[in-house]
């Protein structure tokens, strides 16, 4: 997934801009970059690779294209750092039963054309990317919202061309009425699809996606394809993040080793990410200019329950062989640091999250993990494969894993290498999977849930290797219909603390963001989805 | 047709880039007997310091092939993270498992280079044996018979030759889940057949015109004795030719593909270099002895097919 | 003459569709489907699924969809759609071609002059030491795998001596693409050496050579255009397939340095599925190397009087 070499397949990136360091960030900067002065309205450049989609906000679902919209688009909500949500465009998002939402918009926010931002504005965007035929990626996101199924029905012709969940109340003001309560659904909001359109945008939308006019705190310039992508800041910016620079440049690149050459030579002045290759010198070259940071990001090891192989399995081989697997070392070895052993299912900076969830099924035992599997009865055939793509930067640590495995318990275990992440999407849909397959998972909205019921929910889209609890979904759905936030979260947590019983999945480690910027900017954060805050990016004279 | 005789020719000169056939007269148009020809390559390649050098080299690689083990009792799959990660050659130490130093995964270098041998000759000797028999085949027909036969065969390998060599294999490559040596050079030898076909034909035409092909048709020879026992062994110089040549090429190309992430699945030195690559600021050497062993083994190839070609040129004398 | 180039023409229909035909056909079996690539790890509506692939003509039989491919192509210039960008095809290969003839025209340039002289030099002296040397270069430039060469080159002359800038960042600066298109010249520019050099050897011992020497022709006309002339008919044949290749084959190199031409066009397009993208990449390579093929051939005629198409 992220921090993939060539497939820069973020599949979801949730978090927009961060507000919080947009307020709190820059000022605890100012005082070690204090030597050089700010220059306002300097522009900057950063490292991305060809956005695949057109720039419109629920089409855009890899990282190169969601990073651009961020900067163009600002929605109701965002989240903190830690996770908590703060408002942007929206005044207040209130619900009494958590499953209507009455959302106040706050005054005098306009479109980067000089309209403005009305409740219209929301309703209407969501409805038109919520109608099949306007093939919109993200349409799937609207599900949760009544009247989804009326609009995007799965099989038949659809009933409306509106959601009959979402009511224009005044200009200002809007409901939202879901098919079910879902006490976490202002988190979702976060979420780029859930932005507005100007009245322009369906006149057009295929131009619309070529020079998006947006809300957000900066204004489209021009798209120079597979070159550039400039935007400059919007001074009219109503938010609490407003930019604190000139303008971006999002410089293409297809190669992450030539955006560090070029960043050393100035070049470019912030990177989103590195090459394996320049991993073990960043530090040395850069100084406190590399950035070494976690975010909310895991990769692990998921089982295709639907093998023969693993069908009835005893979750205690799955324990074993999780036991089997020096995560420390590894880490720091092979990785070179850029990953955090997991200690859990779900990732750090996401509200739900607490350290050693997964007790020591995580820590590498080889004695226990042999008793372990053993205890349930063997791995079937002694032989596991872990299935990959190889266009991703993989094959490093699946080859690790599996000599970890081998040389911890004796199970035979090779990697199973498919050519791209096309091929590997295909047989995982396909349930041709041979035995086991990474997994990677980026958070969609910082709350424990996505971490949970979006992957292990017996009919949830991210469960893909067919594992089906009926206590584990029995415990969801008592988590999903909470009262309160903090009720949710807090049965979403035995939930996770349950997990060891049942091993839908291996966890392995937690992201981190490893870059640099230039000595040209200063204030360079990196949000939880690893994506840089642009916004708070200050730029020396 | 002679016309497109001679511009089909001239396009085997190109197809062959070494200049084994200059295109106006094609060298096993000589009417010398077949062994006459051998007996005088034989000669000219003992004397050749070229061809020794590189029998030697070939001499040395096949062994490491097929007896990986009396090189190294290291074992070039299973390392030690904990130990022996990234550590440093010995170069003092020549022959142990910590002479050429360990890779990321805390295996033997040595022993990678030494067993992933196997992978590029496989590769080059599979896809070569593949390419002289199909683009033989192909070309004898086409040569032979002529006529309509002639030419749906060679806008066929038009058709094949027209797509560039490393987008064809790519896009095959691609399309296996498992990529094994068989696979690899199925996909290799699918675009690469062409230049050989090519090269036959333009031999065939020639051979055909030849008196004692004719007197055999005279005499009622039947066809396929025709074409196996009087055209081929006077067409084999100029394939053997570029087979050699391009032997080396098909390792060169493995490896390439290998670095674009879809070469072999296990140990090859494509792989490795591919792999290494990633560690080229702290640990050269994992790149760079596979890119040595590669280079000298593709090396020793193109200077045997260099050598052979000298031989069987009589005008290269 | 006429009449030749008609026919050339013509042979070339079949080829053409051939050649399509295939890419199409190979691209079709890849295991995956660009639409439902879009999507992620994560899974989309399946009726915007649906939707998208009913757009694309996927949802029809491949000699269908091939057949609406060509018809648009030939009739209206229509190349299709990329799937996930919704860009046109056309547009794609416009930002994408420019780069690649200007690296591929320097690349060409490099092998000719360099190439053509260095087996002048070793021809001239066949079998002495010079003539060695030139040999041993070429083989040598002949076995360095692309990418091997692409980085000892980048560590010398760009980090070491910076002399170079490492990576291109204006494709039309040819300073910066110089060394990119030294790497993939390089295993041409052995063969063109190799070529020559033969083909002078062996001119050199002909007997229109001698009677122009005993003629008493300077050396110089002699060699600039006597020998020149005749041993350059195999090199040019080799330089006119060597066009389409050095357009297309140059996936590696452009990797390495950076460059948004052709090359990464076709590595993106096979990992993302873009059928069309590649297809309309095929077509137009294809056309090159024909048109090359055919251009080499006319030459001929000019370089050797022998030579006359009825």
């Amino acid at each position: 997934m992220r921090g993939a070499k060539s497939a820069k397949w973020v599949a979801i990136a949730a978090v927009v801009a961060l507000s919080a360091t947009a307020c709190g960030g820059g000022s605890s900067d100012s005082g070690n970059d204090s030597k050089a002065a700010i220059d306002p309205n300097g522009k900057f450049s950063i490292e991305v690779g060809e956005p695949q989609n057109p720039l419109q906000p629920a089409n855009t679902m890899e990282s190169n294209g969601s990073i651009v919209t961020k900067a163009l688009f600002t929605g109701l909500v965002d989240y903190d750092a830690s996770g908590k949500i703060v408002m942007m465009n929206a005044q207040s998002v209130d619900s009494k039963d958590n499953k209507t939402f009455t959302v106040k918009l706050k005054p005098g926010w306009k479109f980067h054309d000089g309209t403005p931002v009305t409740a219209e504005s929301y309703v209407k965007a969501w409805n038109w990317a919520a109608v099949p035929a306007n093939k919109q990626t993200n349409s799937f996101w609207f599900s949760d919202i009544k009247g989804y199924s009326d609009v995007a029905p799965e099989k038949g012709k659809a009933k409306a061309t509106e959601m009959s969940g979402l009511k224009v109340v005044d200009d200002s003001t809007f409901t939202i009425t879901l098919n079910n309560p879902l006490p976490y659904f202002v988190y979702k909001l976060g979420y780029e699809v859930f932005s507005p359109l100007p009245e322009s945008f369906y006149k057009d939308p295929k131009a619309a996606g070529e020079k998006p006019v947006g809300n957000g705190p900066y204004k489209f310039v021009s798209w120079n394809h597979k070159k550039s992508i400039e935007v400059v800041r919007n001074d009219d910016y109503q938010g609490p993040n407003k930019a604190k620079n000139g303008g971006v440049v999002f410089k293409n690149y297809t190669n992450l080793e030539t955006a560090y050459e070029d960043l050393k030579s100035g070049n470019v002045d912030v990177l989103r990410q590195l090459a394996p290759k320049d991993l073990p010198v960043y530090k040395t070259d850069l100084g406190d200019r590399a950035v070494d940071q976690s975010y909310s990001a895991i990769q692990s090891i998921a089982v295709a329950y639907y093998t023969k192989q693993w069908k009835d399995i005893d979750p205690k081989v799955i324990q074993g062989l999780s036991m089997a697997i020096d995560r420390n070392t590894i880490t720091k070895t092979v990785l070179q640091g850029t990953r955090e052993p997991a200690t859990g299912w779900v990732a750090k900076g996401v509200l739900g999250y607490q350290p050693n969830a997964a007790g020591d099924v995580t820590t590498y035992n080889p004695t226990k993990a042999k008793a372990l599997i053993k205890e349930g009865g063997g791995v079937p055939g002694n032989k596991i494969s872990i299935q990959f793509n190889a266009d991703g930067g993989h094959k490093e640590w699946v080859e690790a894993v599996c000599n970890s495995i081998t040389k911890a318990v004796g199970v035979a275990c090779t990697g199973d290498s498919k050519a791209d992440f096309q091929a590997d999407l295909n047989a995982r849909d396909a349930h041709e999977v041979k035995s086991l397959y990474r997994s990677g998972w980026v958070l969609d909205y910082p709350f424990i849930a996505n971490f949970i019921r979006d992957l292990f929910g017996t009919h949830s889209d991210g469960n893909q290797g067919g594992f089906s609890s009926k206590e584990i979904d029995t415990l969801i759905a008592q988590a999903d219909a909470a009262p309160s936030l903090e009720a949710s979260e807090k049965l979403y947590q035995q939930v996770e603390k349950a997990l060891p019983n049942y091993m839908p999945s291996i966890p392995l480690w937690y992201y981190k963001v490893n870059a640099g910027y230039s000595e040209k900017v200063s204030g360079v954060k990196y949000a939880q989805d690893g994506d840089p805050i642009l916004t708070g990016v200050q730029v020396k004279k | 047709m002679p016309d497109v005789t001679k511009t089909d020719v001239k396009k085997t000169g190109a197809a062959d880039p070494a200049g084994a056939t200059p295109p106006m007269t094609p060298t096993a148009s000589k009417p010398e007997k077949a062994r006459s020809l051998w007996g005088d390559a034989w000669a000219d390649l003992r004397r050749s310091w070229i061809f020794l050098i590189s029998s030697v080299l070939i001499l040395v690689l096949l062994l490491i092939t097929f007896f990986p083990g009396w090189f190294t009792s290291e074992d070039p799959i299973l390392g030690d993270l904990a130990k022996h990660y990234l550590q440093k050659p010995k170069l003092s130490d020549v022959g142990s498992a910590d002479w050429l130093g360990y890779d990321q995964q805390g295996r033997s270098v040595f022993a990678r280079v030494i067993y992933g041998a196997r992978a590029s000759i496989a590769v080059g000797f599979g896809t070569t044996v593949v390419v002289t028999v199909l683009g033989g085949l192909v070309g004898m027909v086409a040569g032979y018979f002529g006529g309509l036969v002639d030419s749906i065969l060679s806008r066929l390998t038009d058709v094949f030759f027209g797509i560039p060599f490393l987008l064809g294999t790519m896009v095959i490559l691609n399309s296996f889940a498992d990529r094994t040596t068989w696979v690899v050079i199925g996909a290799l030898g699918f675009f690469g057949w062409t230049q050989v076909a090519r090269v036959m034909r333009g031999a065939v035409i020639t051979t055909k015109q030849a008196d004692y092909v004719q007197a055999a048709k005279a005499l009622g020879a039947s066809t396929p004795r025709i074409m196996f026992r009087h055209i081929l062994p006077n067409t084999l110089a100029p394939v053997i030719v570029v087979a050699t040549i391009s032997l080396g090429i098909y390792i060169s190309a493995e490896a390439t593909l290998s670095f674009l992430g879809l070469g072999l699945n296990g140990v090859s030195w494509g792989n490795d270099i591919s792999d290494g690559g990633n560690q080229i600021r702290v640990a050269q050497w994992i790149m760079l002895y596979p890119s040595i062993m590669l280079s000298i083994t593709v090396l020793a190839f193109i200077m045997l097919g260099e050598a052979v070609r000298n031989a069987l040129d009589p005008k290269m004398r | 003459m006429g009449r030749y180039v008609a026919r050339r023409l013509l042979q070339m229909i079949p080829v053409f569709i051939g050649t399509t035909l295939l890419i199409f056909l190979m691209v079709y079996a890849l295991p995956g489907d660009p639409v439902r690539g879009l999507f992620g790890d994560k899974g989309g509506s399946p009726q915007v699924i649906a939707a998208l692939r009913h757009e694309y003509g996927l949802d029809q039989p491949i000699l269908v969809q091939y057949w609406n491919y060509m018809k648009d192509m030939i009739l209206h210039a229509d190349f299709g759609t990329q799937i996930a960008s919704g860009r046109p095809v056309t547009d794609v290969l416009g930002d994408a071609f420019p780069v690649t003839i200007r690296l591929a025209s320097l690349a060409f340039l490099i092998e000719l002059v360099v190439g053509i002289a260095l087996g002048v030099v070793a021809g001239m002296r066949a079998g002495r030491l010079t003539d060695n040397v030139a040999l041993l270069i070429s083989l040598l430039l002949i076995s360095v795998p692309v990418f091997v060469l692409g980085f000892i080159l980048k560590v010398v002359f760009a980090f070491e001596l910076n002399w170079l800038p490492p990576n291109v960042n204006d494709s039309t600066n040819y300073k910066e693409l110089l060394m990119p298109a030294v790497v993939l010249a390089s295993a041409s520019l052995a063969y063109v050496t190799r070529l020559t050099r033969t083909s002078v050897a062996e001119n050199l011992r002909a007997d229109y050579i001698r009677t122009a020497i005993a003629k008493g022709l300077p050396k110089r006309r002699v060699v600039g255009v006597h020998l020149m002339r005749n041993s350059l008919i195999p090199v040019i044949t080799y330089l006119g397939t060597d066009i389409g290749a050095l357009m297309g084959g140059a996936v590696v190199t452009e990797g390495l340095f950076n460059i948004q031409g052709i090359g990464g066009t076709i590595y993106q397009s096979i990992t993302r599925r873009e059928g069309t993208t590649l297809v309309g990449l095929v077509t137009i390579l294809v056309l090159v190397y024909l048109l090359a093929n055919l251009l080499v051939d006319l030459l001929y005629a000019v370089l050797d009087p022998r030579i006359r198409y009825a």
